[in-house]
């Protein structure tokens, strides 16, 4: 079975944002696989452990992304495709994202692909479907369970909070919930395997595909942090008088009550 | 610049949800005086377009199909893009819930367009439409314009307010028929979770437990002073982990998103995650014994102290209150 992962690096945000010149700074700072995607390429070794196949994952982005996917290599992983616009696109958002994976995967026979549901840091959640919808595969996004039995798949998805089983037939294309799977961490052979495995770069050019064909059709014009909260007040005294004093202020300062 | 804008609207429960409501007053910033045509998807739904008008659709466009009960997005994608075709917009809005988040994408890609996710706000500045959006796990956020063509976002629930009802509005309802077919995705089961009628991501008051909670019994009085307050129980990760509480109550990146007036956050450290779902709630209280949590940082009051005592007493003094009211 021929399975891809599509996987971003991101930003870690457990870490401070700060804005520098309206960008993010992103010096020094900490990038990581976006959590959601360690959970569809823990399922899609799982998936090809038990069928037989290859999994590859495909990033679209710069060389510094190699480190993300050379981790990816080492949970195990077979091979890993970084498609890198550095120097052909300047303005990106999910419609080129998803138009340069889309082109990339077109004649590669995809039985299977697996996404994030949503990226930590940019938050859309459009690339998965976007993607199937260009390759004309159906997708079932949010999913907490995957069983694959021939050419079939049975699929739990997570509906705020509700479950839905869904029937498809592959290839098919899903995205990972939380609560999938629990990734595992790289092992040192996997690590050591993982320099000797193929980690191929493609751009534009290989693609088939010019500047004017990816576009992006939106645009940042603006990036700030929220409006620093004063501190909130912590309360003292007695905790039954911290307690009326909250109400109180609830009520006559907050005024939500 | 007028435009014609569409709104889809969602229901749960044998009821519209808020957020489609919102999605219509979204729907008219946008149409910058242009009509606005809200779209009911369904089995049977027509019922609803007149609550749609009440709340600013100019006209309601109804898709009613037996293979449309079930959401798919095979089948919810062919009944709006009969819409489209029908009616030709140039702006779209769908509520940023599941099926806005799972549809929209779809629909843009068919459309050869943009899409601008999770708007919580709306302004028109020197003539151009900006979209605010959180990013990095909603510790910043982005304005964001469309470059060109169509307008298509999603807004996230509790953010852009409904227009209020006004039942003196008309306007026309028409059905549209289509067929519905070669449905890829088959729904064979809905497990439901969450309580009936209770919709986390749109209540006004959320009293939310994590582990500090202890136990299923443990949320209890959580439970009775959301009832005082007439709100409802959340959750963090922790406690859904930890099996106090069924996940459908988690908020945070992977559960809820929500942004209610009032959120009691008990017994929660406050992990990234979790803040992600709930920093925007327009009113925080924290309430922890640990002072050094992180959930403090977003907190507007704190209370330190172990929440099985501070819980019951907020509640006694709610209820005096009732009382007094
Ligand atoms: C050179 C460059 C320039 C950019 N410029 C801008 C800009 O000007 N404005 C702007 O808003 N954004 C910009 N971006 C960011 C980029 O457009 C978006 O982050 C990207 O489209 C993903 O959107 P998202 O974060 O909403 O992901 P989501 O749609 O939330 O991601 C969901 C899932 O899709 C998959 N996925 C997402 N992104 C990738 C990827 N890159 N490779 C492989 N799989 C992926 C993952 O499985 C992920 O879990 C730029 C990126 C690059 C590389
Ligand atoms: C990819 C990913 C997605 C995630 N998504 C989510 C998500 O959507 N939502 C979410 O919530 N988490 C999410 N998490 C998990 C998150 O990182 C945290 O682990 C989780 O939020 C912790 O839950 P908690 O605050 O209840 O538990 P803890 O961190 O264990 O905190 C418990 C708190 O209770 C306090 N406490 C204990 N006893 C008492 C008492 N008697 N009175 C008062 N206070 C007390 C303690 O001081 C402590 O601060 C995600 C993690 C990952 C990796």
């Amino acid at each position: 079975m021929n399975i891809f992962v599509l996987m971003k690096r991101t930003f870690d945000t457990e870490e401070k944002i700060v804005i520098n010149n309206g960008k993010v700074n992103e010096e020094g700072a900490e990038f990581i696989i976006n959590p959601y995607d360690e959970y569809a390429i823990e399922e899609a070794i799982q998936v090809r452990d038990k069928v037989g196949g290859e999994v590859t994952v495909v990033t679209v982005g710069n060389e510094d992304a190699e480190k993300e996917l050379r981790t990816a290599l080492a949970m195990g992983c077979d091979k890993a495709v970084l498609i890198n616009l550095e120097d052909d696109v300047e303005e990106s958002d999910q419609f080129t994202t998803a138009k340069v994976l889309a082109e990339y995967l077109k004649d590669k026979e995809p039985h299977l692909i697996l996404a994030g549901n949503v990226a930590i840091d940019g938050g859309s959640g459009q690339v998965g479907p976007r993607v199937a919808e260009l390759l004309g595969i159906p997708y079932v996004t949010t999913i907490t369970k995957l069983d694959i039995n021939g050419d079939k798949a049975t699929v739990v998805r997570d509906v705020e909070g509700d479950e839905e089983v869904i029937e498809a037939s592959l290839p098919l294309l899903v995205t990972a919930q939380q609560g999938l799977n629990e990734p595992r961490y790289p092992s040192l052979p996997g690590i050591m395997k993982a320099k000797k495995k193929p980690l191929d770069e493609v751009e534009l050019d290989d693609l088939d595909l010019d500047e004017d064909d990816v576009v992006a059709k939106t645009k940042t014009v603006e990036i700030f942090l929220p409006p620093k909260k004063e501190a909130g007040k912590i309360l003292q005294g007695e905790l039954t008088d911290q307690v009326k004093e909250l109400v109180t202020l609830l009520r006559t300062e907050a005024k939500v009550i | 610049m007028t435009r014609k804008v569409i709104s889809l609207a969602e229901i749960r429960d044998g009821s519209l949800r808020n957020v489609s409501l919102e999605a219509i007053a979204a729907a008219k910033t946008i149409a910058q005086g242009g009509e606005v045509v809200a779209v009911l998807v369904g089995e049977s739904v027509q019922s609803h377009a007149n609550e749609l008008i009440a709340h600013g659709a100019d006209r309601v466009v109804v898709v009613e199909h037996a293979q449309l009960k079930a959401y798919t997005p095979d089948g919810y994608g062919q009944a709006l893009m009969a819409v489209v075709e029908a009616e030709k917009p140039e702006g779209i809005v769908f509520g940023h819930t599941a099926l806005g988040k799972d549809l929209s994408p779809k629909l843009a890609t068919k459309l050869n367009a943009g899409l601008v996710s999770d708007v919580v706000a709306i302004e028109e500045k020197d003539g151009e439409l900006l979209f605010t959006r959180p990013i990095y796990s909603g510790k910043a956020f982005e304005k964001k314009v469309v470059n060109d063509g169509l307008i298509f976002i999603t807004v996230r629930p509790n953010n852009i307010p409904a227009l209020s009802r006004d039942d003196a509005r008309t306007g026309e309802v028409t059905t549209l028929s289509v067929d519905i077919k070669d449905l890829r995705t088959i729904v064979k089961e809905i497990v439901r979770k969450t309580a009936e009628g209770v919709d986390l991501s749109e209540a006004k008051v959320i009293v939310a437990g994590g582990r500090g909670v202890k136990s299923e019994d443990g949320f209890k009085p959580l439970q009775e002073l959301a009832d005082v307050l007439g709100g409802a129980v959340g959750a963090s990760r922790g406690a859904c982990d930890a099996g106090y509480c069924d996940y459908s109550l988690q908020i945070g990146q992977t559960g809820k998103v929500v942004t209610p007036d009032l959120y009691i956050a008990c017994g929660i450290s406050g992990a990234i995650q979790h803040l992600a779902g709930m920093s925007n709630s327009k009113v925080i209280v924290a309430i922890n014994k640990d002072p050094e949590a992180n959930i403090f940082k977003v907190a507007d009051y704190g209370i330190v102290g172990d929440l099985f005592e501070v819980v019951p007493l907020l509640t006694e003094e709610f209820k005096k209150l009732k009382v007094h009211s």
